[in-house]
Order: C-alpha cells, then sequence, then structure tokens
C-alpha cells in the first residue's frame, strides 16, 4: 500500500487510542475528587505529567487548577495531544485515506469529530463532565468494533493495529510511573499500609480495576505494577501490547516468526523479549522509574524507525528492492 | 399541513415537471401523485434525513477563501429532476456527436492544425488563447482520446429547448453528487423510481475503470490505474476519494509518484510500485512542475516526458482546455461539420465574441442584458449577470473587455427551465441546469442522468455549488410510463 496511507491509518488509530487514554484518567480524575477530602491538593498537575506535555504546559497556562488542566487536555487545540487535537487529527488521517478504511469507520470518526467539536460549543460539558468522557470513550470504543467487523485484516488493518498498540503500551507505562511515584514515594516498602482508594483509581484509568481483582484479590503496589506491565492476558497491559504489535509489524513485512528483515523488527521482537521473560522482582530492583522511562524511549525509538522502514521511501531504495 | 402542487405557480417559465396548466407532465406524474399522498410534513422529514445522512457521511466539499476546516454540504433537493425518453435520445445523440468532433479537434489542433489553415477557425483565436498549450504539440496520446470524461452543461430556454452552455473537457466535477443523490432518492422514493422505469447511473464507477485501463498500452497485462488528488482540502476531494473507493484503485498525491527509470512509480510500503494510468483530477498547470508551472507542489516532476514517451497515460490529456475556450465555442457547429459533415444536433447558446468589433459594440451597449463570461474561466467565477448586475459592476466589465477583449463572450440572459424545490414548508420554482457524463473509451457512454444543479437563491441563475446552489437526481425516462399505476403506490 502506498506510504503516505499507511502513514495515516498508523496515525489515525494512533490519535483515537491518544484520546481515550486522556479521557479516561479524566474521568477517573473527577470521580477521584468526589471521594477525596477538599483539601486534597495536587490532584491534577499529575495528568499533565502523563501526557509528558508539561513544558507546553507551563507554557500556555500558569497554574495546575481543574479548569486549566481540563481546558488544556480536553479542548485547547495548541496543545496537540489535547482530546479536541487529537480527535480533529484523526479525522483529517481518516479523510485521507476514506478509499482504504470502510464507509462505517469513516462514518464514526466524523461523527466523532461533530460530537466533540459541538461540545467546544455549547457549555454541557461543565455540567456532566463524566458524560462527555464518557461519550468519548465509546466513541473509541465504538471505532474499534466497527474496525474489527468492518475491515479486513490486511495490511492497512496491521497497521492500524500497529498505532493503536504502541501508543497503548506507552500510555499505560507512563499512567503507571506517574502515580506510583505520587503514592509510593522513595523505597517500596512490602506491608506498608496502603490507600485503597487512591490504588484502585490507578488501576481504573487503564481500565484494570475489574480484571486486577479477578487476578489478585488484594490490592497490593507490587502486583499492580506486575499487572499492568507483565501481565500476559490484559489487554492494556505493557506485554500484551507489544506482544501482538510485534505480531503486526511481522505480518506487514512477511516474516516468519522470530526472523526479522529491518532494523525496526529487531528492536521490536527485543523489547517484546525482554518483558517476556523479565520479572517484576527485577523491575523493582532496578527501579521501576527508571525501567519504565527506558521503556518509553525505546518506543520513541521504534515509532521513528516505523518511519524511516515504511513511511519515508527514499528514491535510492529502488535499487535495494 | 400535506403539501400539494395546487397552489404551484409556474410563473413564466419552462418547469420540467408542471405544465402551463398546473398539471404534472407526463413523466412526473406518478412522482407529483406520491408526493400528494404522503403524511403531512412526511416529505420535510425525508429532506432533512437525507441532509443529516450527507453530512455524517462527510460528503462535503471545501469553500475556497473561506476558514480552514469550513466544510458544507452541498444542499440537495429531495424531488427529483425528470428527463423523458424522448428528449434524452437528443441529448444523448447530440453529446455523442459534439466530443467525437472535439476530440478530432484537439488532435488536430496539437498536430497537422488543418482546421486552421482551412481558415475554418482563425488561427490567432486558438494560438492566442492562455488554454492552448504549446507543450503538448506533437503530443500521441493513448489511443487518440484526448478528453476521456467529460461533464458538458445543458440548459433548457422558455421554449423548452435545450442548449449546451459549456462544454468541461478539463477535470468536470459532481460525478459523484450524483451518484450519491441516486443512492438517497432510492430510498426515499422507491415504487415510485421503480414504477418510473428510470436508467440507473451506478454502474458509472465500473464504465470509468474500463475506459481507464483501455489507455494502458497492449503489453501490460493488468494496469495499474490511479486517481491523482491535490489532497484533502481541495473542493472536491470528497468525489476523488469517492471514485477511487468504488474503483478500487489507489488515491495518489503528487507526493506519492516519482518518476524514475523512464517510468512513473508510487511510493508503497513494499518500494515502489509502476503506475500506468492516472486519472488526475489536478489541472495542466500544476501536473509537472518541470514543464508547467514551476511553483507547483501538487504535481510529479518529470510526468510529462514519461507521457510523451507513452509509457504511461493520463486521463484527461493535457491540453483538452483549448476546447473548452468559450471564443472556441462559438465554433462548434463549424468544428462538427469540418470533421464529421454534419449539423449540430444540440444547439448553442447563440454568443457574442467580444474580439468582433461589431458583436463587441453590440455587447458593451447592452451590458445590462446580457451575461458576459470569461472566456477562460469556469465555476461561475469572472462572470456578469446583466440584469441582475449593478450600474458600477456594469462599468467594470465595460472596462474589462475594452482592455482584453479576447478574453471576453457575452450570451442574452435564458431564462433557465425551473423545477419545484422544497423551500420551508411549500413547493417554490427554482432555475436548473443539467450536467451529464459522457465517458470516452473503446466507444462513447453518456451516463444517462447526471448532476442537475438548483439556483436555490430565490430569482438566481447562478447554480455553481461555490456560489449557493444545490443539487437533485435526475432520473432519466426508459420510456413513457404506463398510465394508471395508482395501485403500484
Amino acid at each position: 500500500m502506498l506510504s503516505r496511507v499507511a502513514n495515516s491509518i498508523y496515525w489515525m488509530s494512533r490519535y483515537l487510542e491518544r484520546a481515550e487514554n486522556t479521557a479516561r484518567f479524566i474521568n477517573v480524575n473527577l470521580n477521584l475528587t468526589l471521594d477525596m477530602p477538599n483539601n486534597f491538593v495536587d490532584q491534577w498537575a499529575p495528568l499533565v505529567n502523563i501526557t509528558g506535555d508539561d513544558a507546553l504546559f507551563l507554557e500556555l497556562y500558569e497554574t495546575p487548577t481543574r479548569e486549566n488542566v481540563l481546558q488544556f487536555l480536553t479542548f485547547d487545540l495548541k496543545n496537540p495531544s489535547s482530546i479536541y487535537s487529537c480527535v480533529r487529527s484523526a479525522r483529517e488521517n481518516a479523510r485521507s485515506v476514506r478509499e482504504i478504511i470502510s464507509s462505517e469507520m469513516w462514518e464514526q470518526v466524523n461523527l466523532f469529530y461533530i460530537m466533540v467539536r459541538n461540545a467546544v460549543q455549547d457549555q454541557s460539558i461543565n455540567l456532566n463532565p463524566n458524560k462527555f468522557y464518557g461519550d468519548v470513550k465509546l466513541a473509541c470504543h465504538l471505532f474499534g468494533g466497527i474496525t474489527e467487523a468492518t475491515m479486513s485484516h490486511g495490511e492497512a488493518w496491521h497497521f492500524l493495529q500497529l498505532g493503536e498498540l504502541l501508543e497503548r503500551a506507552d500510555k499505560t507505562s507512563r499512567i503507571l510511573d506517574v502515580k506510583y511515584y505520587i503514592l509510593l514515594p522513595g523505597e517500596l516498602h512490602v506491608g506498608k499500609a496502603v490507600d485503597n482508594i487512591q490504588w484502585s483509581a490507578l488501576l481504573k484509568s487503564a481500565s484494570a480495576l475489574e480484571m486486577y481483582r479477578k487476578h489478585s484479590k488484594q490490592i497490593d503496589p507490587m502486583k499492580v505494577a506486575d499487572f499492568l506491565i507483565l501481565n500476559r492476558e490484559f489487554p492494556r497491559s505493557v506485554l500484551s501490547c507489544l506482544t501482538r504489535a510485534n505480531f503486526s509489524l511481522n505480518s506487514i513485512s512477511g516474516s516468519s516468526l522470530y526472523a526479522f528483515n529491518s532494523v525496526v523488527e529487531r528492536q521490536l521482537g527485543r523489547l517484546v523479549a525482554d518483558i517476556n521473560y523479565i520479572t517484576i522482582d527485577e523491575i523493582i530492583q532496578t527501579g521501576l522509574h527508571k525501567f519504565l522511562e527506558t521503556l518509553q524511549i525505546r518506543i520513541d525509538h521504534i515509532d521513528d524507525e516505523i518511519y524511516d522502514t515504511f513511511f519515508a521511501l527514499r528514491n535510492a531504495d529502488l535499487h535495494q528492492a | 399541513m400535506r403539501l400539494d402542487f395546487s397552489n404551484y405557480d409556474t410563473k413564466d417559465f419552462y418547469d420540467e415537471l408542471i405544465d402551463k396548466s398546473g398539471m404534472p407532465r407526463s413523466g412526473a406524474k406518478l412522482l407529483i401523485k406520491r408526493i400528494e399522498s404522503l403524511e403531512d410534513g412526511e416529505i420535510i422529514n425525508f429532506q432533512k434525513a437525507a441532509e443529516a445522512l450527507m453530512y455524517e457521511m462527510g460528503i462535503t466539499f471545501n469553500v475556497y477563501g473561506s476558514e480552514e476546516g469550513a466544510e458544507k454540504i452541498i444542499p440537495f433537493d429531495i424531488i427529483p429532476r425528470i428527463v423523458e425518453a424522448k428528449d434524452w435520445l437528443t441529448i444523448e445523440s447530440g453529446l455523442i456527436q459534439r466530443i467525437t468532433a472535439l476530440n478530432l479537434f484537439v488532435d488536430d489542433i496539437y498536430h497537422q492544425q488543418k482546421i486552421l489553415k482551412n481558415k475554418v477557425i482563425p488561427e490567432d483565436l486558438i494560438l492566442s488563447a492562455s488554454s492552448f498549450r504549446p507543450e503538448c504539440v506533437g503530443l500521441n496520446v493513448p489511443r487518440k482520446i484526448w478528453c476521456h470524461i467529460t461533464g458538458t452543461d445543458l440548459v433548457r430556454d422558455k421554449d423548452g429547448q435545450h442548449y449546451v452552455l459549456e462544454d468541461n473537457l478539463r477535470c468536470p466535477s459532481g460525478v459523484s453528487y450524483m451518484l450519491e443523490n441516486r443512492e438517497i432518492l432510492k430510498r426515499v422514493f422507491p415504487r415510485v423510481f421503480s414504477a418510473s422505469n428510470v436508467l440507473p447511473v451506478n454502474d458509472y464507477s465500473a464504465r470509468l475503470l474500463e475506459s481507464l485501463q483501455y489507455l494502458a498500452s497492449d503489453n501490460v497485462t493488468s494496469p495499474k490505474v490511479v486517481v491523482l488528488t491535490p489532497g484533502i482540502y481541495n473542493s472536491a476531494y470528497f468525489e476523488h476519494s469517492f471514485l477511487a473507493q468504488q474503483m478500487g484503485v489507489e488515491l495518489v498525491e503528487g507526493s506519492d509518484l516519482v518518476v524514475m527509470d523512464g517510468f512513473v512509480h508510487m511510493r508503497t510500503t513494499q518500494g515502489f510500485q509502476r503506475v500506468d494510468v492516472i486519472y488526475r483530477r489536478i489541472d495542466d498547470d500544476f501536473i509537472d512542475p518541470k514543464v508547467f508551472r514551476s511553483d507547483s507542489a501538487l504535481g510529479v516532476p518529470g510526468l510529462m516526458e514519461v507521457y510523451r514517451n507513452g509509457r504511461v497515460a493520463l486521463a484527461n490529456a493535457p491540453g483538452t482546455g483549448i476546447a473548452d475556450d468559450k471564443a472556441v465555442y462559438t465554433y462548434l457547429p463549424k468544428i462538427i461539420k469540418y470533421y464529421l459533415g454534419e449539423d449540430m444536433i444540440l444547439p448553442n447558446v447563440p454568443t457574442y465574441l467580444c474580439s468582433d468589433e461589431k458583436e463587441r459594440a453590440y455587447v458593451l451597449a447592452n451590458l445590462d442584458k446580457l451575461v458576459v463570461k470569461a472566456t477562460n474561466e469556469s465555476g461561475g467565477y469572472g462572470m456578469l449577470v446583466g440584469p441582475h448586475s449593478t450600474k458600477q459592476q456594469q462599468a467594470e466589465f465595460a472596462k474589462l473587455i475594452r482592455q482584453n477583449p479576447r478574453n471576453y463572450i457575452a450570451q442574452p440572459t435564458l431564462s433557465l427551465s425551473r423545477a419545484p424545490v422544497l423551500v420551508e414548508d411549500k413547493f417554490e420554482g427554482r432555475h436548473i441546469d443539467l450536467r451529464p457524463y459522457v465517458l470516452y473509451g473503446k466507444e462513447i457512454y453518456v451516463v444517462p442522468g447526471g448532476l442537475t444543479r438548483v439556483a436555490l437563491k430565490k430569482g438566481s441563475l447562478v447554480v455553481n455549488s461555490s456560489q449557493g446552489g444545490g443539487s437533485k437526481d435526475t432520473w432519466v425516462l426508459r420510456e413513457s410510463p404506463v398510465e394508471n399505476q395508482e395501485d403500484i403506490l
């Protein structure tokens, strides 16, 4: 398929996944503040930390108040990762590949965009923010379902998967990183009393609370980290996302399992192998924050390499092909 | 309140559905009866549902000059326009005659120029046209076809006669609306539709693909066809992606294509892939910065050289704009006579050439009555509608004409035919035109239908979507419908 088209599909799904993640952790935080004492301060700044856009936020706003953070993460077009920006970019990308995706998928992205654009104009979001963020999540899930049901699982679909799964792995690791740091500054003490409400909120931010409960009954920080990074079955865990991303990458390049034809396949395959065989004890020993930071950097490199391999075809490559 | 046609006034115009006495024309009887039998307000609900559907499906166009992201749906009217079988036969044969002659004309102009040497058309008129492309002289286009896709604009005057208003041999748009409008109308009026015996339009994409594949050179077994678009900000982008999707071919932008080793290739995730036929929806000026406008970022450098060498086909061929020139248009009867030895079937609108001294004097004296058009513009731009203009506008045009007479023509203000449209909660007549689409492949095929454009503003004669026009579905009837079909409804 056309390189430009593959690029647009990859980014369309990355943007939608990003919008969904943002909506989810905002919603969780809105609920959390209801359960917290009034003097519960500083609960909004970490949301900006999760997105990694702290510098831009400080440029545009002075303090991380509820209003500022919500505006920045939801509607601000100066923030390329705000929900509105993401949905708009997803739609622009979808428009440029309308002939590749199914009409149902395009219609869903278009409706989603119209919904968010209307929300920018009317004030209903202030009265009922939960509904708005719930609608955003739902619109993304609907898109996922429509995609699953209407698009052939060919090359285009694998690019779509790749975008979605890399974005999701990155976001899960960021949510864990930021919240873990706030809830357990310093050393990890096994058996220390934990704040059930806040830990539950962390799991909810990754849509993981219910699945975690089935897996281990008690909330235990180490098990939470284990679940979000290394669980093989939970679809938002880092390992699960990267394993499936690797499968899609293999399908795109036509390599057999465990083989590779390009730098990017080696990078991603190696990352999957590392996470596949590491234990949570080892991760905690090297330091969770350090581990997650390295993980995010490696995912970034993979993203760059995907661009070089598939999207930025140069004339010289003809002679190698 | 039930909507009916009892108070519908055709005024002094030819109405496509209702005759002078207020009765439905024979082809429209079933439709009018059905509309009048609908429940209260049902037609209004149909209209709203259709508009919502178009918005959700993103059947939108971008308005040039407005802010980024300003998209609109082309206003759409729910009541179809009906063309009866006998009228259609004349239109069809007239268009085939016209396209055949124009294609020979373009081929001649870029080769021997016999028609100029025989002084049928003044040489100067052609060579001075900005749409004449010296770069195309000597081009041997595949299968000798220059104009593969045409969208001719027809209008009907008070007397019921159809006239050709312009030929549009460059990149005519709107065919996607013809197809989408039909899909919507089939859902709204299924039974009237089937009882009226309407000719189908939905094989257009398949025929378009066939015509395009026909252009590939004989030694290519399965030709790679692509649609070339300027990108998502172009006003017709929806149509480009729609046609690519319907044909199942790649939609490419200029930057997706590259000329290498004497062929055109596209950049894919698996490396470079050869392209054989390009349905380009980019104007001549922009397709190859090495040959035409060097500042174009939309085109493909080197494309024309590959084309000249017969290693890629372009549809439409560059250079066809010369046949769109409104001064050349006035010579059409002579062109048809010269190449085919026939009389013109579909007449032109009487036209005054401002380059002619006598005609110019007449035009300047009658600016308040005439429609003045720039010879090389389309889309309703660069135009003066005399009776609807101010003294100041007329003075501006008088100045423009004197400065560059070659650049202007004038035509009497036709009283375009009308058709009923739904205006809030009643029916009112609005002026319309008709753009049928013609494909020139192995043979010439006129799609039985077309885009009916409506000037939605009361009294307006300008139907272009960029100027507040809308569209209607166009039903071409197979034969006169049988009387007494109430039971079908």
